[in-house]
């Protein structure tokens, strides 16, 4: 009877979840803080269940036992204010509920904020990330190169993204590695993640940053420390250096494809770390006054929707060093 | 400025709505002149200060309102039904997204709300109107003067397009120069004054025209509710109206409050946003569980559960409800322990929340159900709303948040809250109180036919979104490809969405078929209602009570009715009745135009108008009208004449 409508949806939730869990990006995690999140987020489903069930079999038991019918025409409801000692019951018990579910929250919380457990002995991995109109830029300040619009990571390694933009609020989501944080145009926030399997993944930007926002994707590829130091030692070698002018004129570019140079856009243009916050007068700042107006155009949109390659970590040399791309 | 700036050129479907609109417009107008209506127009309302037909009013504006917003999902869904889709460009598809958002949230779910508290609160607390009927007008003028304001963007000058949130400094001067987001500030500006009148106006009514002996313990609940929402509102809005402000001066004026130079913060907008924005879900959902109170213990044919912790619970819910937006940017680098508080806070609007659903449970108990139309929406909203309970509650838990935010796991979520929450409740209230505006009920089989339609594609359409949002398939983008599989349960959404389409086109032919054939009802109470509105004829006579009831407990009406016993034996006497003004009218159109010429920077125009806008404002406050009276035997005759010959 009335029930056809959520009955439907949980029927076809449970058919959706056995067919389909490896194709859930969320719940299929390469590392220790995607890990932590899927964990979490696995609980809180089974413990909603928990709770859907109760008050699905109330409402229909409620439904079916006292629905008006023949049989009961005369039948006169009584009048009934309550009982405290039920109320107090579901009151109680959410808020047990609540707090398991808040102890849950704050331990993964502060968790997936600090350096993945097992690998706080390493000196992580920086990279920054900051994007303008609808790219990606990645710098190794360690290693002296930078990136547009895709990433290499060092698997087993504990990596440090440092994100802030050029322009509107952007979000870096690697989901199968980490949860997303914000990119913005005054500060600089952090991710912290490991990559503890060799693969391709897809990262992009979360939020919504105007019109080239739905091509703002980026292939983020896992590979074994010593093929990423050969990767570096590559782009080191056959890239040409970032220029200030070469970075201005890429930001006021709405989309390009991938790109390598073997020197980072930092020492021009600091990052908004502490220092540099908020004065109005620092260069990260001053560069801001070069983005451009949004294309109003009907331009053809130039990205890199090439689908990521599948991962293949014994010959990786030519694929992903190409600049360029498109 | 050319005309080919001004007018939005170049998409055909734009063109298409420039067409309709002023096809529709004609045949209003040709229409009105033929019928020789435009006096009955002008004297029965756009001049009225009936809280009645000010409601019905909101109602009418509210379901085109829900059609303009219902185009715009159908569009979206449609473009994103299949990869690369190329029905929309992104630009458009950001327009699209934008206006869905604000129409649904400010111009369709909140009017629809204020119709039903306008058209029923006076009646359910005995009173003759509210506490300033001429300021409700005003009120409700000024959000249609914001809501047309809005609709227009599209064909003049461009709709806004960085979202319903508008975040800086996307929504800024740099990013979004064209005038968008210019209609966004100002049309939200100007309902949002009519809807802070419109709440302490609500306040002022409850608390102070109550029918003798009504306590505030004795009210209905969904008088409780809109006391309540009331509250919110006043606290609430007047932040919106701040930070719409400082939007207009950043975008107009050159202040530099949200930019990304010279010591803008472009988050102090997102929390000024929020600090509002999450009050305003309850203000859309509060006034719901009142209505679905009153509705499920009608046809349960029983009291309500636990009267006194459904009210606290609702106390409790506004109170959190200031004190969890920071739960909307949880990714914005706030640390482990901010984002550890927001989430308990968060999670713990659950708490009152179930409560509510288990006093609704047990007020079946040992009912006797009776599945009409207002009562399926009812009872259909307890299971999917429950659905969006528990996912906010995942949402809420803010390492998990890292995952869900800004994904179509969101998405499905809030639709989960709003549709079941807001859309089913004012359907619910629209067909249980629509015989007490009109004097008929709506035809009961294609009402049912309508909510199976509407419930099946509802769930057809929002719940594949949670698993597109786990798929990692982020909210507003327009296009997508084929590798990220997003494909197909985006295919099966849009499937539902044109199920939901075809249900609320039913719901629409419903109304025209059952105000040509259905019968009239000549009790005022087809329901068997328990709350005073159904002890009065319908529909309601203009001075709603001929004499005002005494209240002895809840329920009055019910155990009257029971006991066989009249709330109405004292004698008639003449009745003070406030008298129609055009000045609200009036006073509308001139923030419409002020609002216009603002949005160009058109200042030569736009002083005069602000002028008018004083001017009119200042004439109404030295109105020397006090109203007028009803003699005792004009409504000794119309009650006769309404009620057969009981009094």
């Amino acid at each position: 009877m009335k029930k056809r409508g959520p009955l439907f949806a949980l029927l076809m939730s449970i058919t959706l979840l056995l067919s389909g869990c490896s194709s859930l990006t969320v719940l299929d995690p390469k590392g220790p803080a995607a890990r932590t999140l899927s964990d979490t987020i696995i609980f809180s489903i089974f413990m909603m269940v928990g709770i859907l069930a109760v008050v699905y079999v109330l409402y229909i038991y409620m439904l079916v036992k006292y629905r008006a019918r023949k049989s009961n025409e005369g039948y006169e409801p009584p009048h009934d204010e309550g009982s405290k000692l039920l109320e107090i019951t579901w009151t109680i018990i959410p808020i047990i509920i609540v707090i398991i579910l808040s102890v849950v929250t704050v331990k993964s919380t502060i968790a997936v904020e600090n350096v993945p457990e097992g690998y706080e002995d390493q000196e992580p991995l920086v990279i920054y990330a900051s994007t303008s109109n609808w790219k990606w830029h990645f710098s190794y300040p360690e290693q002296g190169i930078e990136t547009v619009n895709y990433v290499n990571l060092p698997t087993n390694r504990a990596i440090e993204f440092r994100m802030y933009s050029y322009g509107p609020i952007t979000s870096l989501w690697i989901p199968q590695l980490a949860g997303q944080k914000y990119a913005m145009s005054d500060m600089v926030t952090k991710i912290n993640m490991v990559a503890d399997v060799p693969g391709s993944y897809m990262g992009k930007n979360a939020n919504f940053s105007g019109e080239g926002f739905a091509h703002m994707d980026f292939e983020a590829l896992a590979m074994p420390a010593a093929e990423f130091e050969e990767w570096v030692e590559d782009v080191k070698a056959n890239e040409k250096d970032l220029t200030e002018e070469q970075f201005d004129d890429l930001l006021v570019t709405p989309h390009v494809g991938r790109m390598s140079f073997s020197s980072t856009h930092l020492e021009f243009s600091p990052p908004p770390e502490d220092g540099h916050h908020s004065n109005g007068h620092t260069d990260h700042q001053d560069k801001k006054q070069k983005f451009p107006e949004p294309a109003t155009s009907e331009e053809e949109v130039e990205f890199d929707g090439e689908p990521n390659v599948e991962p293949d970590t014994s010959n990786e040399d030519s694929t992903h060093n190409n600049h360029e791309g498109h | 400025m050319k005309w080919d700036e001004f007018f939005v050129t170049g998409e055909p479907l734009i063109y298409g709505a420039m067409v309709s609109i002023v096809l529709v417009s004609l045949a209003i107008v040709v229409g009105l002149t033929y019928f020789k209506k435009w006096g009955y127009l002008w004297k029965e309302w756009l001049t009225t200060v009936d809280h009645k037909k000010i409601g019905v009013m909101y109602i009418l504006a509210a379901l085109i309102m829900l059609f303009r917003g219902g185009v715009d999902a159908i569009m979206m869904r449609a473009q994103t039904s299949m990869p690369d889709m190329k029905f929309l460009d992104g630009q458009h598809y950001n327009e699209i997204f934008t206006t869905h958002g604000v129409i649904m949230i400010l111009f369709m779910a909140m009017p629809f709300i204020f119709g039903l508290m306008n058209v029923i609160i006076p009646l359910q607390i005995g009173a003759r109107d509210v506490a300033f009927p001429r300021l409700n007008a005003i009120s409700f003028w000024l959000f249609f003067a914001g809501a047309m304001l809005f609709n227009i963007s599209f064909v003049i000058g461009g709709s806004p397009d960085a979202g319903w949130s508008a975040y800086f400094p996307l929504a800024g001067p740099e990013l979004s120069p064209h005038v968008g987001n210019n209609y966004y500030s100002l049309s939200i500006q100007i309902s949002g004054i009519g809807t802070l009148m419109t709440g302490v106006n609500f306040i002022v009514t409850i608390l102070k025209m109550r029918a003798p002996g009504m306590t505030l313990m004795k009210m209905p609940m969904f008088t409780w509710s809109v006391l309540i929402t009331s509250v919110i509102i006043i606290f609430a809005f007047p932040v919106l109206t701040i930070a719409l402000l400082l939007m207009m001066l950043d975008r107009q004026f050159g202040t530099q409050f949200f930019t990304m130079q010279n010591g803008g913060m472009d988050m102090l907008w997102a929390n000024l946003f929020w600090v509002w924005g999450h009050p305003e879900v309850y203000i859309v959902v509060l006034p719901a569980f009142g209505i679905f109170s009153e509705i499920i213990s009608t046809f349960a044919r029983k009291n309500l559960y636990g009267y006194t912790s459904m009210v606290l619970s609702m106390l409790v819910i506004s109170a959190l409800s200031f004190i969890v937006w920071a739960h909307h940017f949880y990714t914005m680098g706030q640390g482990a322990m901010v984002n550890g508080f927001f989430s308990i806070t968060t999670m713990a609007i659950a708490v009152p929340t179930g409560v509510k659903i288990f006093n609704w449970l047990f007020t079946l108990h040992r009912g006797r159900i009776q599945f009409t139309t207002p009562m399926l929406y009812s009872l259909a909203f307890i299971p999917i709303f429950t659905i969006g309970g528990v996912t906010g509650v995942m949402l809420a838990m803010a390492s998990a948040d890292y995952q869900y935010h800004n994904t179509m796991f969101l998405v499905a979520h809030f639709h989960y809250v709003l549709i079941p929450g807001t859309v089913f409740a004012v359907i619910a209230g629209f067909h249980y109180w629509f015989p007490k505006v009109f004097g008929f009920r709506l035809n009961e089989r294609k009402g049912k036919t309508a909510f199976w339609f509407i419930i099946i594609s509802f769930n057809v359409t929002f719940f594949p979104l949670f698993f597109l949002g786990l798929q990692g398939m982020t909210r507003r983008m327009y296009t997508y490809s084929e590798e990220t599989g997003f494909g197909p349960l985006n295919m099966l959404s849009m499937v539902g969405a044109i199920g939901l389409t075809i249900g609320f086109i039913l719901l629409v032919y419903n109304i025209y078929w059952s105000t040509r054939y259905e019968p009239r009802d000549k009790t005022g109470d087809p329901w068997d209602g328990r709350s005073l509105e159904w002890s009065i004829p319908s529909p309601a006579p203009v001075y709603n009570f001929a004499v005002v009831p005494e209240i002895k407990q809840r329920d009055e009406y019910w155990f009257a009715k029971k006991e066989k016993r009249s709330l109405f034996d004292k004698k008639i006497e003449k009745i003070h009745m406030p008298s129609n003004s055009g000045k609200p009218f009036v006073l509308g159109i001139a923030f419409f135009f002020l609002g216009f010429f603002v949005v160009f920077s058109w200042w030569s125009l736009a002083i005069p108008a602000g002028l008018a806008v004083l001017i009119i404002m200042a004439t109404m406050s030295f109105d020397r009208d006090h109203g007028y009276y009803i003699p005792a035997e004009e409504v000794a005759q119309t009650e006769k004449k309404l009620r057969g010959d009981t009094v």
